[in-house]
């Protein structure tokens, strides 16, 4: 039976920062993956020779070199990561587009803000007094109380279509709740995407992921893939370890769970209450064009869009809502070269129990010949229909979405559809697959615990379900974990010895 | 350990926990919060590292004692007696 002073479950961002703030300080640790590759949420994969990453879009939270006191700064820091190491190439710019009316952004607040009073002038000065608000909330405050975003927008912003606008880019990178955000997971996208903004190593997450392990490795932390958790074990109120799938016993001090509220709630035997389990995942297309897609006319790096005035971020009755989406084009980071595939990848809100319920019979087509660019003439929009499409096998259905997915973003970007040779999806199955999230909840439970504490002593949720979203914020919740919970603890005990 | 040392010692910690901050030119009499992009949990590390390196406890109360270069050396001048500056 092999002691630790800690467990972690879950090779994901948080997890592995957090293995590698306790090993760099002499901790016994191991990290346990179920999937035979690390990364959780953020990872990559190979298909037919292309390389793809699943999950980054963008890093989110883009300091410049020297910046001071932003969550990246802290997080280099913290895991003692030059930040040209992390070789961050900013975006060109991006927009929100709904019906009518487009906002351009970038990395640079001030284009938003010229952006919000040229298309929005009587809004202008209710935007400022947000901006003002945004900066001045310590969304650090772990035990600050809960208020819901919206009714804090409509004392600045009294224009639906702008607050939706505002809303949309800031749920899609990072909310659990369905037509609401909590004010300060708000406060911490908004901060992340308008003021702070995008970048991206040229080779996307593999990077990032790369430099943690190696960081970990180094540092003497343990990994082990392929080994899932059956059982977090307890003793009266007190975390003592864990039960691998394999019956293997290993006990620590402390266990913390990057799995999700509801996962590790029900790793320790209990039934959760049903309405934590998030209700949002995605579906996610990409597709390989024959050349890069500002030659196709598309320019923007990255796409939030909406075909209706009021966006709806919620779990769509049918299998995919493509009435709105994300739309990323990675090339069109300011990278220092072109990459090898030019892609665009278009992300859209999935019902999970649906594609669940989809027969397997029909996973891979009989061909063997992949999922086919959608023909030009498909244009059969989220509009043209009314009511949910019938269950398709799987594989049927992915292409029928892929389709349908495509048709409703080139309201947005240049009909790019002639120029695709290759073509992926993954769907909310995909997801809980290879995160173990129930419901392929991308973003985890609505319920969030600040302050990792679960009631349970020594067991403490780090990553999406603690509330620090996004690559940096998953990171930086997993080394505040470890901080308060593990290391904190050690030096505090100083006095009383 | 002399009182360079100790100095030494300090900036070889602070050089490492911020890789990107330029350690050369710190002004032993300012606070270093002042002078380079440093919080309360880059101070836990300071305090982690003094452990690490040199088996010197800094309980939490005396943490403000850590503020600047000057003030570290007058805490740790007898803390780190007799030890060796670690590289």
């Amino acid at each position: 039976m092999a002691q630790y002073d800690a467990i972690i479950i879950g090779a994901g961002m948080s997890g592995l920062a957090a293995g590698i703030r306790l090993a760099m300080y002499d901790k016994k640790v191991v990290v346990l993956e179920r999937h035979y590759v690390w990364g959780g949420l953020n990872s990559f994969y190979q298909f037919k020779g292309h390389q793809f990453d699943v999950g980054l879009h963008a890093l989110t939270n883009y300091a410049a070199r020297g910046a001071r006191g932003l969550p990246l700064s802290r997080l280099l820091k913290q895991l003692r990561i030059r930040w040209d190491d992390l070789d961050l190439h900013q975006q060109g710019f991006s927009a929100v587009s709904f019906p009518g009316v487009k906002l351009k952004f970038s990395n640079e607040f001030e284009l938003l803000r010229s952006e919000v009073a040229r298309a929005f002038p009587q809004q202008a000065d209710g935007f400022d007094a947000l901006t003002r608000a945004v900066r001045e909330f310590n969304e650090l405050d772990l035990e600050a109380p809960q208020q819901d975003a919206r009714p804090v927008v409509r004392r600045f912003i009294n224009d639906p279509l702008l607050e939706d606008m505002i809303f949309c880019p800031l749920m899609y990178y990072g909310s659990a709740r369905e037509h609401d955000m909590d004010w300060d997971q708000f406060v911490v996208m908004f901060k992340s995407i308008f003021f702070e903004g995008f970048s991206r190593p040229q080779q996307g997450v593999r990077h990032i992921l790369k430099l943690l392990i190696d960081r970990f490795r180094k540092a003497g932390g343990e990994l082990r893939l392929k080994t899932g958790v059956r059982r977090i074990l307890t003793d009266g109120n007190r975390a003592t370890g864990v039960e691998l799938d394999n019956g293997e016993t290993l006990t620590a001090e402390t266990v913390l769970s990057s799995a999700g509220l509801v996962e590790t709630e029900r790793m320790r035997g209990q039934e959760p209450g049903a309405q934590a389990t998030g209700k949002l995942s995605f579906t996610e297309t990409i597709s390989v064009l024959d050349q890069p897609a500002k030659h196709v006319g598309i320019e923007e790096t990255i796409v939030f869009f909406s075909n209706t005035a009021r966006f709806n971020y919620a779990q769509p009755a049918d299998d995919v809502d493509t009435s709105s989406g994300v739309i990323c084009m990675p090339g069109n980071f300011d990278l220092p070269s072109t990459p090898r595939d030019h892609l665009v990848r278009i992300t859209n809100i999935a019902n999970y129990d649906r594609w669940a319920a989809l027969g397997s019979a029909g996973f891979q087509p009989a061909s063997g010949a992949g999922l086919r660019p959608a023909p030009q003439a498909a244009d059969e929009t989220s509009a043209a229909h009314a009511g949910a499409t019938p269950a398709l096998p799987y594989y049927t259905a992915k292409q029928h979405w892929y389709e349908r997915s495509c048709a409703d973003a080139i309201s947005h970007i240049a009909d790019f559809r002639p120029h695709v040779t290759l073509v992926d999806m993954f769907t909310p199955r995909t997801i809980r697959h290879y995160t173990g999230h129930e419901g392929g909840a991308v973003y985890g439970s609505p319920k969030k615990l600040r302050t990792g504490a679960t009631g349970i002593e020594g067991l403490y949720i780090i990553g999406t379900d603690q509330g620090f979203l996004g690559i940096i914020g998953a990171a930086l919740s997993g080394i505040s974990m470890a901080n308060r919970w593990v290391l904190q603890r050690d030096t505090s005990a100083v006095e009383a010895t | 350990m002399t009182d360079e040392h100790i100095k030494q010692a300090i900036i070889g910690i602070i050089a490492d926990i911020a890789p990107d901050e330029d350690t050369g030119s710190i002004d032993p009499a300012v606070r270093l919060r002042d002078q380079m992009d440093l919080d309360s949990m880059d101070f836990l590390d300071i305090v982690m590292e003094l452990r690490k390196r040199y088996g010197v406890q800094v309980p939490d109360t005396d943490y403000q004692h850590l503020a600047s270069l000057d003030s570290c050396v007058a805490y740790l001048r007898d803390k780190m007696a007799g030890k060796q500056l670690v590289s």
